[in-house]
Order: C-alpha cells, then sequence, then structure tokens
C-alpha cells in the first residue's frame, strides 16, 4: 500500500521539535515552576536562597583570609571569594539537577510530545535564574569595598554567557548519558569537587606561581574551562590586579584549551544529545 | 479506504519494536570494565504492520487487550515514541491525552497548575491564561482556583485535569481510556465533551476497554491483538470480536486447568448458519436453532399487536454436556437502543442438558412496547456472565410491533387516568386529621 501523503508526517520525538518558541516556552515554564516552588510560602524566600553561597563563604573567608592569610597583597579578596562561590554554585546547581532531569521529569517524558532538549534547558534556566539573585550581593560587596564602576564590566555578559555555554553543554552530555548509565551521577559529584578545589575558587594562581613547577600546575589548571571563566570574570569585575587567564598562563595560546573543551561540551553535548532524544522516553 | 482528501490521519505499515534490557541498571563502570561484553537485550514487537485511516470528523475507536499495543499506537500517533517502519501522516493540530494532568505540582494553586499544563499540551501562555477561567468552570472549581493541589480530592483533580485537556483546541484528539477515573456524573459529562467534539467536526481516535463508549461513539473501530490489526469496521462487529476473543481465552484458561478431562468436541460458531446482518459469536457448544413468536392464541406471528400477551420461542440444541446455562433474548428498535432484555436468569436455575438435547425456552410477556421494527438477539449464555457465550445471535431476525393507537412514547405503558373536583375539602379534612 503506497502512503497517502496529507498534512505533515509524525516523525517521532526529537530534540528540537518543529518550533523553537515552543522549545523555550516550555523550558522557561519548567524553570519559573521550579524557581516559584523554591520561593513559594516562604517569606524569606529570596534570603534561604543566598543563605548557603554566604555561609560557604563566611567558613572559607575566615579560614583562607583570617587563619591562613591567603589573601596578602590581593585587592578586594573577599568579593573575589564570594564572586568564585556563586559561580561554582550556578555550575553546581545546573549540573547536578540537570543529570537526573529527564528521569525526574520521567512522567513527562514517557506521555508528551515536546521537545526532549527542553528538559536539561530548563534546569540549566533555573539555575541561571538563581545565578542572577546571587550576583547582586557580589555586586553590593563589590562597590562597598572602595570598587567602582568599569568600561570593562561591559565584557561581563560575555563571560557570563561563556560560563552558562559551558555548564548547559555539559549537562546536555550528563543527562542524556545518565539515562543509560545510573552510575554517573556520583562520578560527576567527584568531578565536581575536583573542580572546586583546584578551580581558583579559594587562592590565586600567583601563590602557586612561586613554587617549583608552578608555571606547569597553573597551565595543567587553567585547561579546565571553569578555572578559566572564574578568572576571566575577576579580571574584568573584581579587579584588573586579578591576573587575566592569558596573563597566568605561560602563554595566551594556551587559551585555546578551555575554549575549545565549552565548544566540544556544547557542540558534542548538543550532538549526542540530538542522537538519543528520540529514544529516550523507551528507555526510561 | 476512506477518500484520502479527507483524511485527518493516515497510518501506513507502522511497526514498533522495544528493546528490554535483561540486565536493569546498566552502568558506566560495567560498560568501561567490560568494553566488548554488549548489553543483552530482548526484543518485543509491539507493533506490527499496522495500516489504517481516520477520517475528518470521524470519531474513531481502537480496542484490543492488554498488551495488544493499542496505547503503544497511540503514543507513536502522538509522536512520543519513534517507530521503526511505515509513515504516519497528521493533518491538523494534534493534541494527545495519554495521561490526565501530566506536569501537575501538587505544591502550586491550580490556576498556575492549569497554565503548566496547558502550556505542556501546546498552547503558548498567553492562550493558556486566557483559558484559565474558562477551564476552571467547566471542572466546577472556581471557588478552589487558589488552592494548592495537594489539598483537592482525587475527583477534583481528574476533573481539573480533564477540563484543562478539553480547552485545548485541535483538529485531531487523541484519547487513552482518561475515562476511567471520575464518578459517574463526571463521565458523563466526559461522554457529553465527546458528543461536542463530535458536533464540531473534531477528528477523534480513542483507545479504550470500554465497549459501551466504543458502540456509542465511534464510527468505526479497530481491533489491535499482538500488534496487528484484526479488524476494522462496524464498532458493534469490533465489539462482538473483542468480547468473543477475550472469552475465547478466558475459555482457553479454563480448559487447559481442566487439562482435557472431559475433552468434548466443540463446534466452531464460525460454521454455524447465519442470516444477512446477523452477528454470531459463541463457543459452539449449544446452537441457537431458530426462534420466533406467538400471539395470545399461541399462532406464530411476524408482528405483534401493541398491548397483547405475547411470547418469545427460542430452539436450542445442544452440542456439549452443560449445565445452569443462562438463555436470554433482547430487542433493539430502530435507532439501536436495546429496549428490552428477558433471561432465564432469574427463573430458570440449575438446568443440566446432554450432548444432543434440543430444547424450547419460551419467554411470556405483555407487550408494552411502542410500534417499530425490533431486531431481536438470543443467546445462551454460562451462568453468571453476560459474555461467556454458548452461542449468541445477535439481530438474526426483525419483528414488527403495531399499535391501533401510538402515544409516540418508547413504551405503551398501561395506565389509569383519575380525576378528582373537591380539592379544597380534602385539604381542610387533611388538615383537620394532622
Amino acid at each position: 500500500m503506497s502512503a497517502t501523503r496529507i498534512g505533515r508526517e509524525i516523525k517521532g520525538p526529537t530534540a528540537l521539535g518543529d518550533d523553537p518558541r515552543r522549545l523555550w516556552r516550555l523550558a522557561y515554564t519548567l524553570a519559573s515552576t521550579d524557581f516559584k516552588l523554591k520561593f513559594f510560602g516562604s517569606v524569606l524566600g529570596y534570603l534561604w536562597q543566598l543563605m548557603n553561597p554566604l555561609m560557604v563563604f563566611g567558613v572559607l573567608f575566615v579560614v583562607f583570609s583570617l587563619a591562613l592569610r591567603l589573601d596578602t597583597g590581593v585587592k578586594y579578596f573577599p568579593v573575589a571569594l564570594l564572586l568564585g562561590i556563586v559561580l561554582f554554585s550556578f555550575v553546581n546547581e545546573a549540573t547536578t539537577q540537570g543529570v537526573r532531569s529527564l528521569v525526574m521529569r520521567e512522567s513527562l517524558v514517557r506521555k508528551v510530545d515536546f521537545p526532549r532538549l527542553a528538559v536539561p534547558m530548563a534546569s540549566v534556566m533555573t539555575a541561571v535564574f538563581n545565578l542572577g539573585l546571587n550576583l547582586v550581593p557580589v555586586l553590593i560587596f563589590l562597590l562597598a569595598s572602595g570598587a567602582r564602576p568599569r568600561l570593562s564590566w561591559l565584557v561581563v555578559p560575555v563571560v557570563l554567557a561563556a560560563l552558562v555555554l559551558f555548564a548547559f553543554g555539559t549537562t546536555m552530555v550528563l543527562s542524556i548519558a545518565f539515562v543509560r548509565f545510573r552510575d554517573i551521577e556520583p562520578i560527576w559529584t567527584v568531578v565536581l569537587q575536583v573542580m572546586f578545589y583546584s578551580s581558583g575558587v579559594f587562592f590565586t594562581f600567583d601563590t602557586i606561581a612561586e613554587q617549583d613547577n608552578g608555571q606547569v600546575l597553573i597551565d595543567i589548571l587553567l585547561c579546565n574551562p571553569f578555572a578559566a571563566i572564574l578568572a576571566w570574570m575577576r579580571h574584568v569585575f573584581v579587579d584588573p590586579s586579578w591576573q587575566a587567564p592569558w596573563e597566568a598562563a605561560s602563554s595566551p595560546w594556551l587559551m585555546a584549551v578551555p575554549a575549545g573543551l565549552v565548544l566540544v561540551a556544547l557542540i558534542g553535548g548538543f550532538l549526542l544529545f540530538r542522537a538519543q532524544a528520540p529514544r529516550v522516553a523507551e528507555e526510561l | 479506504m476512506t477518500d484520502p482528501a479527507a483524511a485527518a490521519i493516515v497510518v501506513d505499515g507502522v511497526s514498533k519494536r522495544f528493546r528490554i534490557p535483561q540486565e536493569q541498571v546498566h552502568t558506566l563502570k560495567e560498560r568501561v570494565l567490560h568494553p566488548l561484553r554488549r548489553p543483552g537485550y530482548e526484543r518485543l514487537q509491539a507493533l506490527s504492520d499496522v495500516s489504517f485511516d481516520v477520517a475528518k470528523g470521524e470519531f474513531f475507536g481502537i480496542v484490543g487487550r492488554n498488551g495488544s499495543g493499542k496505547s503503544t499506537l497511540l503514543k507513536c500517533m502522538a509522536g512520543i515514541y519513534k517507530i521503526d517502519a511505515g509513515r504516519m501522516f497528521v493533518d491538523g493540530r494534534v493534541s494527545a491525552f495519554i495521561e490526565l494532568g501530566v506536569g501537575f505540582n501538587m505544591d502550586l494553586p491550580a490556576r498556575d497548575n492549569i497554565i503548566i499544563n496547558a502550556t505542556m499540551l501546546g498552547l503558548t501562555r498567553r492562550e493558556a491564561r486566557s483559558r484559565v477561567d474558562a477551564v476552571l468552570d467547566f471542572a466546577e472549581l472556581r471557588e478552589f482556583a487558589d488552592l494548592r493541589l495537594k489539598n483537592y480530592s482525587s475527583g477534583m483533580l481528574v476533573r481539573l485535569a480533564f477540563s484543562v485537556m478539553i480547552q485545548v483546541d485541535a483538529d485531531v484528539v487523541l484519547i487513552d481510556e482518561v475515562l476511567a477515573v471520575g464518578d459517574a456524573a463526571f463521565q458523563q459529562k466526559c461522554y457529553d465533551e465527546f458528543n461536542r467534539l463530535r458536533r464540531e467536526g473534531r477528528t477523534v481516535v480513542l483507545v479504550t476497554h470500554d465497549m459501551g463508549a466504543v458502540e456509542r461513539f465511534c464510527d468505526r473501530a479497530m481491533l489491535l491483538e499482538r500488534g496487528r490489526v484484526v479488524e476494522i469496521g462496524e464498532p458493534r462487529s469490533v465489539s462482538m470480536n473483542y468480547l468473543q476473543m477475550n472469552f475465547a481465552r478466558r475459555e482457553q484458561d479454563a480448559e487447559e486447568e481442566r487439562n482435557a478431562r472431559e475433552e468434548q468436541a466443540i463446534t466452531a460458531s464460525g460454521g454455524l448458519p447465519t442470516n444477512p446482518g446477523e452477528l454470531r459469536a459463541g463457543d459452539g457448544r449449544a446452537e441457537i436453532v431458530g426462534g420466533w413468536f406467538r400471539d395470545a392464541d399461541g399462532q406464530e406471528v411476524s408482528v405483534l399487536e401493541s398491548g397483547t400477551r405475547c411470547s418469545f420461542h427460542m430452539h436450542v440444541r445442544f452440542h456439549a454436556d452443560v449445565s445452569d446455562p443462562v438463555f436470554a433474548f433482547s430487542l433493539r428498535n430502530s435507532r439501536d437502543e436495546r429496549i428490552v432484555v428477558c433471561s432465564s436468569e432469574r427463573q430458570l436455575r440449575g438446568e443440566s442438558f446432554a450432548a444432543g438435547d434440543e430444547v424450547v425456552v419460551s419467554f411470556f410477556f405483555d407487550n408494552l412496547l411502542a410500534p417499530d421494527r425490533y431486531g431481536v438477539s438470543a443467546t445462551v449464555a454460562r451462568s453468571g456472565s453476560g459474555e461467556a457465550w454458548l452461542d449468541n445471535r445477535e439481530r438474526f431476525r426483525t419483528v414488527l410491533v403495531s399499535s391501533t393507537s401510538p402515544s409516540g412514547g418508547a413504551v405503551e405503558l398501561p395506565f389509569e387516568v383519575a380525576l378528582q373536583r373537591d380539592i379544597a375539602g380534602e385539604q381542610a379534612e387533611a388538615e383537620a386529621t394532622s
């Protein structure tokens, strides 16, 4: 029997769907619902949201600034520390929520036809909302510490975009991999730990540079996109005395590695997700 | 086959296979440690070469037993599963209701959930927001709009979910047994909505177990079994086929239990003669040879006078030993509404019959029927079940009912009229006694 062509063909689920606006709308709806739920019924909701990074900040500040005196000779160390914590919280939140996202929204994935990418996208979007909130106290601290707006702040959105894209790419890989391999989650938790301690959230690269083979170590650490982005952000946002990653590295060309990794995560993540999306409903 | 130009859905040779992993959980660790060991899969052929099309404005039923692939088919049509072979086309906007209340969040009030759910089903946020009131009104939950869903009763949840789904405008609506829930009043409302969808010329595909709904709503129906199309056609014929198939399996199971202790040659009902327009089903252990009507004088007639005493007689031949069967006959009017069902269940108990017995069962009744042409069905069934047929001859003949002075109602109820004039006096009397 030859098919009679009418209307449009039903091709099954895809990552993007036919209508990019629908993808965006769905991701936004999912994200804003999560966001709303977090603050729902809690008067101090916003304060609670700030509490976590501020507490981590308090502990690290006491340990590294007051006790170990790692901050000698660095301008605005507390603000830079808080900024590092806030940015890391974002990556942490986006990816740990993202890794389970498809499985957590199983009923949705199995019962409704919608662009599959909306699910990990929503996880990242929720984290972006929180990042926006968390950056407000960073700005207040910075201005209170005596820093004044600079022209380089115009670059801040670009840096943040790089960070979000990195997190999104990683989340796409993790979420789709988690459907098949359930041990991805504990593995990723360990990776995040390593990332937290190795990317200079609470130290400056100058302190390492003075040691033997310090420069080699710095070069290695800066291959991590998060470390590079954090250093870049501090350079443009906090104070120019914070070394940009290309200044800290032995050669500016080394920055091709973290930049490349962001692109690999983004493109590779998307291709992987797109390939798996049609079957994800049956594999959950 | 319908006219291709007027088709809303075309499904052509669709097959779907599931891979069921033999081990439940796969880990990356396993994969890394044993890179060459491929995880084992079992293949489950859920659909094989399913083809059909649905005309615009048609109400199409998909029936089948559990695991027959009907829900999988619906999910494929809804674009949730990717098909392995074949092609599907659809004309117009599709809305699929696989489950009620997808994406409902118990911690949010109804208002927010309506918007979320409607967005999931394909509306824009603005469209969703403009429909909130209509949804609440339909669900009769307006005063609970700001109540969190976790404080809703399950009935209220179902009402809300159904209301959202019904407010989503779509040309093609795919529905999967959502009506299995809700109280009788709400089910009636759902049926009314189905009727509305029909009237508005929407195309509806309904997956269900409820043969009543199939016969009531569907223009055509399809029976699936093990992922294959068994029959596409008239709802009555399909639902008969479904019931028979269900029954045949139950019978088969019972047979295996008895372990061929009393093997009897069972004549297949397919070999029995049928009249044009008749549907026949049963396991062949009994055979309804014929049925006829008699008037009050015992004269065989084909026209029954309304308001007189009449009788129906069925001639049954047994091909196996049968104990305690139930004989019944029913009449359907020209609008296919079942008007009368008479069963021997209460009045003829514990009778046993041996293979080869031939009997006549008679039903005597006062004919209260309105004048019409009635389709006559007769059945012999196992006791306690209306479906376990030994033989069932659906509409095997017709009978005319005539009346000298038809009232216009569905029955000619005998009644008396009385008149009282002195109402005031009686009221006074009643007050005096109380």
